[in-house]
């Protein structure tokens, strides 16, 4: 193959079903070694666009190319060169983790030879030796997940592409799923292209692409998006909001937002700008505290919306209770 | 990427294998069924039944038994590609580089070993219901019960990737698999019945599949065994073809 310093290529790329849209025209790069994450809600195009980089759906418009692949032409090749980890479980949970490894290794074509060794070595990445001869039904989520992972990583791909990696994981296994992760980044020398809806995981990443509606609207680092706020955020209670929120406004220009819980704003700095609110305000200050932006307050002011935590859509839902009505079946 | 991949072929086959040994409740179940048919209806039904040549009714469903439990063998062996859309599993297959018409092939194999592990067990069974037929009648039976088999699980898979969730199974079941069975000379003699029903059982290409394990293993038919041969690898090669179109072709 061709060396490139790009894992990941992406121009224009467009998925449109049945004239809904689901990725409009999205362009971006992801280099050699990156840890990429794309940001956004429920239903922004994040999975959609995996996807069409993973060859599971063809492109409406638009190219890719994945370690130098083609993604509708080369697709047998990307298919070599990435790991997937899906949103769902894809694991046979009737299997053991080490038969789970090795058909994963006869059908990618790892030769016969290297094959127990590599298992033992994905097994170890992932702490999972001790288990690897236990049914995976047996196992908790964290595990299950790690055990996908060193899946996705026995034929050494050069990309691996994890679809919301720790959805529906409690938060200590969450950031062991990450311990492991950004560990790997050294040990197996693979570029991370990751998607998630959670903020404190995307600040793991190098680099952030934040999609909403189908469309990239801001690309960069963590430190450089949220240096986009102009400041501090300050967050402020008081007795009069509406007579605090116009005396704000009159005196220092300032854009507020309220909402049940008191008022808003960003000023350039929080510490030293209180005292002189508390100073000026008409109306009696009842609380106030400022804090350094997150990315959260990055895409509400990118998109005036707070990406919704943890709540299922309908058909997830309903999956779910197949799932379980089916393992009761089986 | 070529058409053929073998180690796809073995993973597919071996999987369904150790499953298959590894989930006791389903082996013995599916041996418990026939048994069931065999002794239990088998001797119940033999008094009333006005027997055709010198077989009483349990030796004459023999075949048809053997022919049953192939029938939900490899029909279930297939159907597990809805339960590996529904967990998952699938997904990691068909991102795999590797062709679907494989991934088919393989499926199809498992099947018909498969089937062809339960059907043995329940041909070990014919001393026990008076059924003797010459050792040398083993070979050819077996390869009857493999065209079979293979050509079934074809069924299952067209059915499997055409069916959105596993909710169709009871319609396929009633509307698919059962009247095939009914109308495959297995349970009655095709003689003797209305006009209507003879041109549906005639029209079914799991009676010729009966009617040769019959020949081979009762030493009689109804119908021209080598007719019935000819016509049963026809429709196998139809179902084969049919079975990697749609699996090739469907959306997971």
């Amino acid at each position: 193959m061709t060396m490139t310093e790009e894992a990941i290529v992406v121009n224009g790329l467009t998925k449109d079903f049945k004239g809904f849209i689901a990725v409009d025209g999205v362009s971006f790069q992801v280099k050699m070694g990156e840890n990429f994450g794309f940001l956004g809600p429920n239903g922004a195009g994040k999975t959609t666009t995996v996807k069409m980089l993973c060859t599971l759906l063809r492109p409406s418009g638009g190219n890719a190319q994945v370690a130098g692949y083609d993604i509708v032409r080369d697709q047998s090749q990307v298919r070599k060169s990435i790991g997937i980890i899906f949103q769902e479980p894809s694991l046979d949970d009737r299997l053991t983790a080490r038969e789970n490894l090795r058909f994963h290794g006869i059908i990618y074509k790892v030769p016969g030879k290297e094959l127990p060794a590599r298992i033992n070595r994905s097994l170890e990445w992932m702490e999972l030796e001790d288990r690897a001869d236990d049914l995976v039904r047996n196992f908790s989520g964290g595990m299950k997940r790690r055990l996908e992972i060193a899946r996705g990583l026995l034929h050494l791909p050069k990309i691996l592409f994890l679809d919301e990696p720790t959805l529906g994981l409690d938060p200590q296994t969450r950031n062991r799923i990450w311990e492991y992760l950004l560990r790997l980044r050294q040990d197996a020398n693979v570029t991370l292209f990751l998607t998630t809806h959670y903020m404190d995981e995307a600040e793991h990443c190098d680099r952030i692409a934040i999609i909403d509606h189908g469309k990239i609207i801001a690309l960069d680092t963590p430190q450089e998006l949220k240096a986009q706020m102009r400041g501090d955020l300050v967050d402020l209670q008081t007795g009069d909001d509406a007579l605090t929120e116009k005396e704000l406004v009159a005196k220092h220009g300032i854009m507020v937002r309220g909402d049940s819980q008191g008022l808003h704003f960003e000023v350039p700095n929080g510490a030293e700008f209180i005292p002189k609110l508390v100073r000026e305000l008409t109306a009696d200050v009842i609380a106030v505290s400022t804090r350094r932006p997150t990315l959260d307050d990055v895409f509400l002011k990118l998109t005036g919306r707070e990406i919704r935590n943890g709540s299922l859509s309908g058909r997830d839902r309903m999956r779910n209770r197949l799932q379980r009505i089916g393992r009761r079946w089986r | 990427m070529e058409v053929i991949d073998f180690s796809c072929i073995y993973m597919i086959w071996l999987r369904d294998t150790i499953r298959y040994f590894r989930e006791k409740s389903q082996l013995y179940g599916s041996i418990a069924r026939p048994v069931l048919w065999l002794f239990v209806l088998g001797m119940g039904l033999r008094g009333s039944y006005q027997h055709t040549g010198d077989f009483s009714y349990t030796q004459f469903i023999f075949p048809g038994i053997v022919a049953m439990t192939i029938i939900f063998t490899s029909i279930q062996s297939a159907i597990s590609i809805i339960w590996d859309r529904e967990f998952g599993f699938l997904k990691e297959i068909l991102v795999a580089p590797v062709p679907r018409t494989s991934i088919a092939i393989g499926k199809g194999l498992a099947g018909t070993t498969l089937s062809l592990i339960q059907g043995s067990i329940i041909l070990l069974l014919s001393p026990l219901v008076e059924v003797h037929f010459p050792v040398v009648h083993l070979l050819p039976i077996l390869l009857v019960m493999g065209v079979l088999s293979f050509t079934l699980t074809g069924i299952g898979i067209v059915i499997a990737s055409r069916m959105a969730s596993f909710q169709g199974f009871g319609t396929i079941m009633n509307f698919v698999i059962m009247p095939m069975w009914f109308l495959s000379g297995a349970m009655f003699p095709p003689t003797g019945v209305p006009g209507w029903l003879n041109v549906l059982i005639r029209g079914n290409p799991l009676t010729y599949g009966v009617d040769l394990l019959r020949w081979l293993i009762l030493g009689f038919s109804y119908y021209t065994p080598w007719f019935g041969l000819i016509l049963l690898m026809m429709f196998g090669f139809v179902v084969t073809s049919a079975a990697i179109f749609f699996f090739n072709r469907g959306e997971y």
